[in-house]
């Protein structure tokens, strides 16, 4: 009960201390003016939350990428809660930041907000994902992964390990997808999909296709059934590294050896991926980019001195197969 | 005995149903797993979609274990899928903090913290529900929410990897060729019967759960009994976390546990056991959380379009909890099948959600199969 008790006022004082700091003034910033670059840049940021070591990674690049170009941020942690994000973005607006930056935590909902902010002059950058909105001017741009292309690049990937593999006849694949209905989930696999049936529309075959909730757990247990149901999978195309790392464990309880008996491409590219990729467990991974601080840095920068810049900047992303795991796995910091 | 009578003795069974189920659910997997019920020897351990699902089930048995014990007094814990992530997380961040994860003192002393941890969280529920008088679904929806948090915190938000080959075997490892945990879930389990019906102690949960006032006049220490059962469901969910952690050999604060506490509640439920309290039956939980594993292995199997998934769990809960009420039976199937109130003490259908029934009647009769 202590350590509780201890823990809940850690937290409010935590929290007490995150207000303060997004409270403080910083006098000497410019007022939301947008034409000098010679003062620091005063960004507000607001972040969905902490929810996974994607975000976590995501957080420390915006910081570190701040501190790096010498802006002053403010930082909010909306704790996976719309009004949250809404009120630090309130809070910005009344502070007259030069820049708001945030990931929204829903798709809709944002356009009183975002016309407050337009009316004070703040230009709005969105990070990571996308809102709709009924007026399009009410964000500058994007910074932010292609969840779609990131699909099509898995499979463009897939058919190279396939070649590299001499895997012949007919490539049977097993996907684990993400969260239902979440945004990653439903474009990944559309953009697989679209490859998968544009060029080996014959000789590939989504075999079974089911839900792993993004998690480890969840890629194990489902991939314990596909290969009871099907023993004749010799692909798994998983939506994120996690369940891939879920997936080969099941593989080996099952008595195959997974990279070989069962080709595994999979998505984002965090450290315990590349650690599989390193071993020659995991084939091939698409990245899906968390660390868009120094590109966010380089837009705000620009959006501040009133250059136009494009809607959507996606981050810059790489393509992995094994033979290059081992070399990137030190660079990895998620 | 006749055979009519012999099979009307076996459908009153309050285990027959969830049995039932059990069986044609295994069934329905047949065709689309040809050798479904085929165990061969994988690596020098047994392998087959019987083992999966005992193997991936075993965290669920024993959280709706615990589970029952403390619906049978009246109650309900929903902090059991934090209490889950806290030990995972506190487990793992120890080993992973180790400079040498595979030693066994360091490994079994994480377990220890992860554990102690659980029972702390369990007599917090317990002092909230019985000293405080803290209607249950409030108290232990406290540290469901704000444990994950807890969790979270502990783990950086991070997932944490650790690799621990003593570690691995409890959720994950094999012993005699059979999964480690399925010898952790019979000990629990045995223990757990033991205490409840070789002793007074399940009377008295039942007592409990009856009419908790009168229990506490006719001289049981109603709250005691309480903080107890709490406690017990806390370790049960932390020995579960122990489990998930170590199968996947990771530490997730978001998603370890993540609604198991629903479908431990469901297990419970599906088992026989009432949700106003007053009787339970253990046996009935295991073939419960059985049945929801089996489930789960057949939508994977049978290709079930994801986004249909909690459809076809829901149509399969639905038919199960009707198959569960006496009256439904009655209803339907005629008076063969229906109940026959108070015929027989033995042979009572269990109740069900629908079963109105008042609990402290029944004579808390309930054999483990």
């Amino acid at each position: 009960m202590l350590s509780r008790r201890n823990f809940l006022t850690a937290a409010v004082g935590v929290a007490a201390a995150g207000g303060l700091a997004a409270c403080a003034k910083k006098d000497d910033s410019s007022s939301g003016s947008s034409s000098g670059g010679s003062k620091t840049i005063t960004l507000g940021f607001s972040q969905v939350g902490a929810e996974s070591g994607w975000r976590s990674a995501n957080t420390t690049s915006v910081k570190d990428a701040a501190k790096e170009a010498g802006y002053t941020l403010k930082f909010s942690d909306a704790q996976q809660k719309q009004e949250n994000q809404i009120s630090a973005i309130r809070s910005y607006i009344a502070q007259k930041v030069d820049v708001i930056a945030f990931s929204p935590v829903v798709v809709t909902g944002w356009d009183a907000v975002l016309k407050e902010a337009k009316a004070a002059k703040i230009p709005v950058v969105l990070t990571d994902r996308s809102v709709e909105t009924s007026d399009d001017s009410l964000y500058v741009t994007l910074v932010g992964s292609d969840f779609t292309d990131e699909g099509r690049r898995a499979a463009k990937m897939l058919a190279t390990v396939v070649e590299k593999a001499g895997l012949k006849g007919t490539v049977k694949i097993a996907q684990l997808e993400g969260t239902t209905g979440a945004a990653p989930a439903i474009e990944r696999a559309k953009g697989f999909k679209e490859v998968m049936d544009a060029d080996h529309a014959d000789d590939w075959k989504i075999v079974v296709s089911q839900t792993g909730d993004f998690t480890r757990a969840g890629g194990k247990q489902v991939m314990a059934a596909f290969l009871q149901s099907n023993p004749d999978i010799n692909v798994l195309f998983a939506h994120n590294d996690d369940m891939a790392i879920g997936a080969i464990q099941s593989i080996e309880a099952a008595g195959k050896k997974p990279g070989k008996d069962i080709l595994i491409v999979s998505i984002d590219g965090v450290k315990d991926g590349f650690v599989a990729m390193s071993e020659g467990k995991i084939n091939g991974i698409v990245e899906c980019n968390p660390l868009l601080g120094p590109q966010l840095m380089d837009v705000v920068k620009k959006v501040h001195e009133g250059e136009t810049v494009e809607r959507w900047i996606k981050t810059k992303e790489g393509d992995y197969l094994q033979d290059q795991a081992k070399a990137e796995l030190p660079n990895r910091k998620y | 005995m006749t055979t009519t009578s012999r099979w009307r003795a076996l459908t009153h069974h309050q285990l027959f149903w969830p049995v039932a189920v059990l069986i044609l659910l295994l069934l329905v997997n047949v065709p689309f797993t040809p050798d479904f019920f085929s165990v061969k020897m994988t690596d020098g351990h047994l392998y087959g979609s019987l083992v999966s699902i005992v193997l991936f089930g075993s965290p669920l048995i024993l959280v709706a274990v615990g589970m029952t014990l403390v619906i049978a007094t009246g109650g309900i814990d929903l902090s059991v899928g934090a209490v889950v992530a806290i030990t995972g997380a506190l487990t793992c961040s120890y080993i992973s903090d180790q400079a040498d994860q595979g030693a066994l003192s360091g490994v079994l002393l994480a377990m220890g913290l992860g554990l102690l941890a659980a029972v702390v969280c369990g007599l917090w529920n317990g002092f909230l529900v019985a000293r405080m008088g803290i209607q249950p679904i409030i108290a232990t929806l406290i540290i469901m929410v704000a444990g994950r948090g807890v969790a979270q915190f502990i783990t950086d938000g991070q997932i944490i990897t650790i690799n621990s080959e003593p570690y691995k075997l409890i959720g994950g490892g094999y012993w005699l060729t059979l999964p480690f945990s399925i010898f952790v879930v019979a000990v629990v389990v045995a223990v757990t019967v033991a205490l409840t019906r070789r002793t007074a102690l399940g009377l008295l949960v039942e007592s409990v759960g009856g009419n908790a006032e009168a229990s506490r006049l006719v001289g049981i220490r109603s709250s005691r009994i309480k903080i107890m059962v709490y406690v017990f469901c806390a370790l049960c969910a932390g020995i579960a976390g122990l489990m998930i952690s170590s199968n996947t050999s990771a530490a997730d604060g978001n998603n370890a546990g993540l609604w198991i506490e629903l479908d431990a509640i469901l297990a419970v439920v599906i088992g026989g056991t009432s949700l106003l309290g007053g009787r339970f039956s253990i046996g009935g939980t295991v073939v419960g959380a059985l049945v929801i594993q089996t489930l789960t292995t057949t939508i994977y199997t049978i290709g079930v379009p994801t986004q249909t998934n909690l459809v076809f769990k829901a149509a399969v809960v639905i038919v199960v909890c009707l198959l569960q009420s006496p009256k439904f039976r009655a209803k339907v199937f005629g008076a063969k099948f229906g109940a026959r109130f108070g015929a027989r003490g033995s042979a009572r259908p269990a109740a069900a959600p629908a079963d109105p029934a008042p609990p402290a009647d029944a004579a808390p009769k309930m054999e483990v199969s």
